[in-house]
């Protein structure tokens, strides 16, 4: 029953977004003010009956329905229930209820929170997200739908793919699909936009917060990935350029960009056109991620013809979409008038560069990561792009970007003075030349550019301190009038210094761990030590293990440093899953401050020794803390005042001239 | 186990079924290793830009299926042989196509690939220089953009105002 009513409630879903897509937007374009402001209540019942939907799903797989096809397939009764929960989305059926469980969350939010905007700019934007809700309602309706039966139902279900039974997997995709989604409020504004064919620097401060917040997930969803590939796949990368990755690097790239042109788009009035044109640009990007993950065109070109079905809808939602927004901007871009003069040494110049290379680096992964697919598609031709592509064409491309970056928060509006920054900034140039000297000074034969690469994060680092302490003035003033003028500073500007401080920690940690990781692999027999920088770890035999649904061979070692100290014990393992016959690979890390200590084992071998594969990665957790600062950077940026959500309208000019609008 | 590399990739956006073999072993294994510290080290560089062919976008470095394993020791034996860098991957890709390179060589097929980058910077750079340039000259695009209701009203305090 369970399962038939939340069918149900998704059909009725589908219709009230049918409704939410037409009558609102006929309602602006005919002057009916009831059809107008029927997009909110509409808005938040869509959202109920989604979430209706997706409630049946999750008690059908918390209370274990096997009767159900999509439970009895990724689901079991032995699983904890974190894991039962997690399964919704561990697999095709459920990530897309996921996805639009969150498109609708997006809607409802912009109905309830959005009391400030002009009626027709939101009964717009609701509109267009109703059609991207109802496209994938009906994607799921008819080619993926969770609440199959099977006829006869069978006691137990196949289990959830071992991989995916981490805690990692209650994380990773809702965050990166808040991103992903997210962005979809960015592109319904700027469809609402280029159909009234009028926009204004305020279109920008009630898009921000919604990017912000997008752009923040998807950070924090990519960094988690990233560690969860780390900890769980048994060789420790930490990026392998991997065309799944890139489908989620790509509208981060498009979302970083949108992020600083939206600045410049609020306070200066510039860039409408080019904003317009990313924020189509982010959201199309993650429905290419959508549409790569979900077709089968990763695995092969040829999977995807064998069962096109959802391919091909994906594929035709992404022409009506990308194609429709691309020709409704071709068509109302003239419209927009652009304002807000430049130098082009400026605080708008310097973002303007930023702009470029985010782009740039964006369509290098693009092109990358689509290539072979185009020529295989054209030619049967099969070429790789494999990592030292993405090494040799996107690290070029970023490194002008991150040199220009402490520069661009020292620069004024309208009119900067790069001299007078380079000036301010040579303490931090001073600290980043120290630190290329101490990293020659410091490493053994390791490569040339690390310690450039080190000098260039601390750069960052201390550049993004200089921009504190030159709006403190705290070297001029006394500490007292520093720290009030510190206290006085908007949470934006902390955002960003706390954002760019985090990109240089993430740097130093890829830079260290890549160039100064050392490796040793190894067959051991009970009682050898193995040495990894200045580690020694005696290997004290292996022996069996029983978790509740795996069974595990674990080896015991323990860590000394080499002049004896003992430091801990730890065992990496290989778990066997007897429900799927899979096996994974339980590495075991020992974190020794920011470094770590990263073991892995092998199958044993015929002769008895048991081969080890032993990591010692450099400030490796420095990857991921960045991450998290910049998270941090973030959510300070919008909890500022000017961004809040609901804010009583702070610009009265602004607001006036909109009244005057409608 | 190469899927499982796999799997945690796809999981990053969307959660593929995979199909896993149950049997795994380490990717390099110490068997395979070379006593020659400086060949060996030129093994492990060439591995990392050779494609396991059966594998998804993994390097024969990374990877624990078989064929890696028989590229890796291949890999050595034609090094051992005396071969240069560029002759181990010549002969590879005469075997196996230029699938097995991670890093494509730069032909016309290839063009569009490689050249795509630097074109996009090079264009968004001259088309930057273009618009600011046009901008600095055109003053009159500061004026606000006002809708008709404005304009009368602004018509009407010049009226006034006179």
């Amino acid at each position: 029953m369970i399962a038939e009513l939340g069918h149900y409630a998704l059909m009725l879903a589908l219709g009230l977004a049918l409704i939410q897509g037409s009558m609102p937007i006929f309602g602006t374009r005919s002057g009916d003010v009831v059809l107008a402001s029927m997009a909110s209540p509409i808005a938040l019942a869509q959202f109920v009956f989604v979430a209706l939907a997706f409630g049946a799903l999750a008690v059908c797989y918390v209370t274990s329905d096997f009767s159900v096809m999509n439970v009895y397939e990724n689901s079991n009764s032995g699983m904890p229930l974190l894991y039962r929960l997690t399964s919704i989305w561990g697999n095709h059926e459920g990530s897309m209820m996921l996805w639009v469980f969150i498109l609708a969350l997006f809607g409802a939010l912009v109905a309830a929170f959005g009391g400030n905007l002009p009626l027709v700019l939101k009964a717009n934007a609701l509109g267009v997200q109703a059609w991207i809700a109802a496209a994938f309602q009906l994607f799921i309706l008819t080619t993926s739908n969770p609440f199959l039966r099977l006829a006869d139902a069978p006691f137990e279900g196949r289990d959830l793919n071992p991989i995916l039974q981490d805690p990692g997997l209650a994380f990773h995709p809702p965050l990166l699909y808040l991103g992903y989604v997210g962005f979809s409020i960015a592109f319904s504004f700027a469809i609402a936009a280029l159909i009234e064919g009028r926009i204004d620097a305020a279109w920008a401060r009630w898009v921000r917060p919604w990017v912000l917040g997008a752009w923040m997930c998807l950070t924090l969803g990519i960094a988690g990935g990233s560690y969860w590939a780390y900890y769980e796949l048994g060789w420790g990368g930490f990026w392998f350029w991997d065309p799944v990755e890139n489908a989620s690097l790509m509208p981060w790239l498009a979302g970083t960009a949108l992020l600083h042109s939206a600045v410049v788009m609020e306070k200066r009035g510039a860039l409408k056109v080019w904003t317009i044109l990313l924020a189509i640009l982010a959201f199309s990007l993650s429905l290419i991620g959508t549409f790569l993950v979900r077709s089968g065109v990763l695995t092969s070109v040829h999977a995807f013809a064998v069962d096109p079905r959802r391919g091909i809808f994906i594929l035709a939602i992404l022409a009506v979409f990308i194609g429709g927004a691309l020709l409704l901007f071709a068509a109302r871009a003239p419209l927009l008038k652009q304002g807000g003069l430049f130098a082009p040494i400026s605080r708008e110049g310097a973002l303007v560069l930023n702009n470029l290379f985010l782009t740039s680096a964006c369509a290098t992964v693009f092109v990358g990561t689509l290539y072979p697919l185009a020529l295989e598609t054209l030619t049967g031709e099969k070429i790789s792009v494999g990592p030292p592509f993405f090494n040799a064409t996107f690290g070029p491309l970023l490194i002008p970007l991150l040199l220009a970056m402490p520069f661009g928060p020292l620069l004024g509006w309208k009119r900067g003075d790069l001299v007078a920054a380079a000036q301010r900034l040579l303490a931090a140039a001073m600290v980043a030349a120290l630190a290329i000297a101490a990293g020659f000074a410091l490493q053994h034969g390791g490569p040339v550019m690390a310690p450039f690469g080190i000098g260039l994060a601390i750069f960052i680092m201390t550049g993004a301190l200089v921009d504190v302490a030159e709006r403190t003035m705290i070297l001029r003033l006394p500490i007292g009038t520093a720290l009030r003028r510190a206290a006085g500073l908007p949470r934006s500007a902390w955002g960003t210094v706390l954002a760019h401080f985090g990109i240089g920690v993430t740097l130093f940690g890829i830079v260290s761990v890549t160039a100064w990781g050392s490796e040793r692999i190894a067959a051991l027999r009970s009682g050898e030590s193995i040495d990894v920088a200045h580690y020694r770890l005696t290997f004290e035999g292996l022996f069996d293990r029983a978790g509740p649904n795996y069974r595990e061979r674990v080896g015991r070692f323990v860590v000394r440093r080499t002049s004896g100290e003992w430091l801990g014990i730890i065992e990496p393992s290989r778990r066997s899953f007897p429900a799927r016959n899979m096996a994974t690979t339980e590495a075991a890390l020992m974190t020794r401050r920011l470094s770590q200590l990263y073991l892995s084992l092998g199958d044993p071998n015929p002769d008895g020794t048991v081969p080890v594969r032993l990591y010692f990665k450099p400030q490796v957790l420095m990857i991921w803390i960045g991450a998290l600062i910049m998270f941090a950077g973030g959510a300070l940026s919008l909890s500022d005042r000017r961004l809040r959500v609901g804010a009583p309208r702070p610009a009265k000019k602004a607001a006036a001239a909109l009244q005057a609008a409608e | 186990m190469n899927a499982v590399r796999r799997t945690v990739c796809a999981v990053l956006l969307a959660l593929l079924p995979v199909l896993v073999t149950p049997r795994a072993a380490l990717a390099v294994e110490p068997g395979e290793m070379l006593k020659d510290a400086t060949l060996e080290g030129r093994a492990r560089a060439l591995s990392k830009e050779l494609r396991c062919m059966v594998c998804q976008n993994q390097s024969i470095d990374d990877s624990e299926a078989p064929l890696a394993h028989d590229l890796r020791v291949l890999v050595r034996e034609r090094l051992q042989a005396g071969d240069s860098d560029a002759e181990v991957v010549d002969f590879l890709v005469a075997r196996y196509g230029e699938f097995v390179l991670l890093n494509p060589r730069l032909s016309w097929r290839t063009a569009v690939l490689w050249g795509l980058p630097p074109a996009v910077l090079l264009l968004g750079m001259v088309a930057v220089v273009i618009l600011v340039g046009r901008r600095r000259t055109t003053p009159a695009a500061e004026t606000p953009n006002l809708n008709p209701a404005e304009e009368a009203r602004l018509l009407d305090l010049l009226r006034r105002e006179n």
